[in-house]
């Protein structure tokens, strides 16, 4: 089945720092093979903050380890790429990808408390993230470390240097972490629920900075989140992801004022943060994902959708255009209006 | 790291008092009275009652103890029932054998097991892991005696190539190390085994925690993450365990140093148990427990060097 590409916009996708086309990831397991991502289409323009929603198990872990090619051992690539500014990360030679990671594309993890290493310093760390400067003596990376722990909020950086993570708060860690993916002055940075483990001030603080920090150095973030609140407030574009698809793209304007997918609204309405009225009962979306070993023959949220009808069970829909730049995948999503 | 330090040279002090304690009251309980094995069986129950007067075996028994603790910590250990030469002198005769023993033993476990169990976890499945399993649970499930044996028949008896009993010419350093080859090799094997299988655990444990993918995502060199990312914190419990173990074969060298006819602390054990040589076998226990507890003392505050969560953990 070829699927119409979702693109953010058509030129967008041709100053993109990443770009993923169609990719479709499976992991094997003694009970076959899992369909974690199917011909998912994702664009980061320059410059730009990218979210991608979706619940546990939806695939964003997989699609990030996809960009910086961090797959497990048992990830079979079944068709698709990954190309950043241009080349494909998941044909690169190993060489090229190390020179990637870390210079050209620097993530943030989700659980700061065992994102380090517990063993060495934090100075040593961030030595050992610039050993491709073999012009840099070891003095001058430390300053450089230094420089960027003032720059994300610590504290009398150049001492700090010889303490280890332990020593460090949550959020002081998480922004050792981003000071870390700043070393090398990355292209993209991609932070995966960087703000999950931390508590509502914290997290608060980390948005601020990631968003201070992108204006700074004019580099592109990819944001994984399951919180819509800071989806809106962080990012430019965002990409609703269910069940290993993208359902739903676009702007964060159209996405959030104008839903197209049943499962983006649900998940709107859903939002703690975004209820209307005060109610002790927190709305939930009725029935469970799919089993992506056994997938559905129609449309993948076709179980759960309160709008499903005859032809959703059958056909899987394919992603349409409701507007430039906003795309969803869904039978019921009005064609874009041409005028 | 300073506190850390002298709290484990606390702890180990009460190990020692606790063991020595136990070690007392064993003796006093077991039968036997060590005052008329001393005579032999043709001495009068006066002889009898002046050698238990002059062993302080006739005071109460927390003088007796207190006595004991007081001697001990002059580095009085009695004197040999037989030789009648301070037992002292006799177990630190025997000592440097079994250290020497012990350190060759695990030495070479050290250097191999390592290695072969952190490359076994880094190519986790291949032939060569799977070929290192084997022959590890092979090499721990065979006493170091019959290794011994086996090692004399082989490269003593068959081949010449080595030395079969004795410990070497004394002051001769090379003659020593040649004899060394054998029971080290003997008593080192079932420790290789032993050595690969953890710290390949371990090493699996650790490649897949957070901060090795964290590491990864930043394209740093696979050999910088392995050796100084992963192993460091891996080889932390085989550390503690190494403590214990060379405590251990300390005692445990009894059987090679039988084998091979050497001295140390484990044939001088077994030789005054047989003769109900109560001074001497206090004597080789004490000194076995003591260095027991020193070990693990070492074995702590390397932890505690490698690792600065355990520093802080105070």
């Amino acid at each position: 089945m070829a699927a119409v590409h979702p693109v953010i916009a058509p030129e967008a996708r041709a100053d993109a720092v990443l770009d993923v086309r169609d990719l479709s990831i499976d992991f094997a397991t003694p009970r076959g093979p899992v369909h974690a991502l199917r011909e998912v289409n994702l664009t980061v323009p320059r410059g730009s903050v990218v979210g991608v929603v979706g619940e546990s198990g939806s695939g964003k872990t997989t699609l990030i380890s996809a960009a910086m090619r961090l797959l497990p051992d048992n990830a079979e690539l079944r068709g698709g790429a990954v190309l950043f500014e241009g080349e494909d990360v998941l044909r690169m030679s190993p060489q090229a990808l190390r020179n990637l990671r870390g210079q050209r594309i620097s993530m943030v993890f989700q659980d700061p408390m065992t994102a380090l290493n517990p063993v060495l310093s934090i100075g040593q760390q961030m030595v050992d993230i610039q050993y491709r400067d073999r012009g840099l003596g070891r003095a001058a990376k430390k300053r450089k470390a230094a420089e960027l722990l003032r720059r994300v909020g610590i504290p009398d950086p150049m001492q700090r240097l010889g303490n280890y993570p332990h020593e460090f708060s949550g959020g002081m860690r998480q922004r050792i972490a981003i000071a870390m993916a700043l070393l090398g002055n990355p292209e993209l940075l991609i932070a995966d629920e960087p703000t999950t483990a931390l508590d509502v001030t914290m997290e608060a603080q980390i948005i601020h900075l990631l968003r201070e920090l992108q204006q700074d150095y004019q580099s592109s973030i990819l944001f994984i989140s399951h919180n819509l609140g800071l989806i809106a407030e962080l990012c430019d574009y965002v990409v609703i992801l269910y069940a290993g698809t993208v359902v739903e793209q676009g702007t964060v304007r159209d996405v959030f004022h104008r839903p197209q997918h049943p499962y983006t609204e649900a998940l709107l309405v859903c939002d703690p943060a975004l209820l209307q009225d005060v109610t002790r009962e927190l709305p939930t979306i009725p029935g469970d994902v799919p089993d992506l070993v056994n997938l559905p023959r129609g449309c993948i949220f076709a179980e759960r959708c309160p709008r499903v009808f005859e032809r959703c069970r059958a056909e899987d829909p394919a992603t349409r255009w409701v507007s430039a730049g906003h795309a969803a995948r869904c039978h019921l999503a009005s064609p874009l209006e041409r005028s | 790291m300073l506190i850390y330090a002298l709290q484990r040279i606390g702890l180990a002090m009460l190990i020692c008092v606790v063991a020595m304690t136990v070690l007392f009251s064993i003796a006093y309980v077991i039968p036997g009275d060590p005052a008329s094995i001393t005579l032999g069986p043709r001495a009068t129950p006066e002889m009898r009652e002046a050698l238990r007067e002059r062993m302080g075996l006739d005071q109460p028994l927390p003088i007796q103890l207190v006595n004991f603790f007081g001697n001990v910590l002059t580095g009085d250990l009695g004197v040999d029932v037989w030789s009648k030469r301070p037992v002292t002198t006799i177990v630190f005769d025997a000592l440097p054998y079994t250290l020497a023993l012990a350190a060759a033993g695990l030495g070479w476990a050290i250097l191999l097991g390592i290695p072969l169990g952190c490359y076994s976890a880094i190519r986790r499945n291949t032939l060569i892991d799977k070929l290192t399993g084997v022959i590890s649970v092979g090499a721990i499930s065979v006493p170091s005696f019959v290794v011994a044996i086996y090692g004399i028949l082989i490269f003593a008896v068959g081949l010449r190539w080595l030395p079969a009993l004795g410990a070497g010419a004394e002051g001769d350093l090379l003659d020593q190390l040649w004899h060394l080859i054998l029971p080290a090799f003997a008593i080192g094997l079932g420790w290789v085994g032993y050595l690969a299988r953890l710290v390949r655990a371990s090493m699996l444990e650790v490649m897949s925690e957070n901060h090795v993918r964290t590491a990864r995502a930043f394209g740093l060199p696979e050999r910088m993450i392995v050796f100084r990312y992963a192993l460091r914190i891996a080889v932390l419990p085989t550390v503690t365990l190494l403590g214990i173990a060379y405590g251990g074969l300390l005692s445990n060298a009894v059987f090679v140093e039988f084998v091979f006819n050497r001295p140390g602390i484990g044939q001088l054990a077994v030789a005054a148990v047989n003769t109900r040589n109560y001074p001497v076998m206090m004597g080789a226990t004490l000194t076995t427990v003591f260095l027991f507890a020193i070990c693990t003392m070492i074995a702590d505050l390397i932890v505690a060097l490698l690792d600065p969560r355990v520093r802080a953990s105070l």
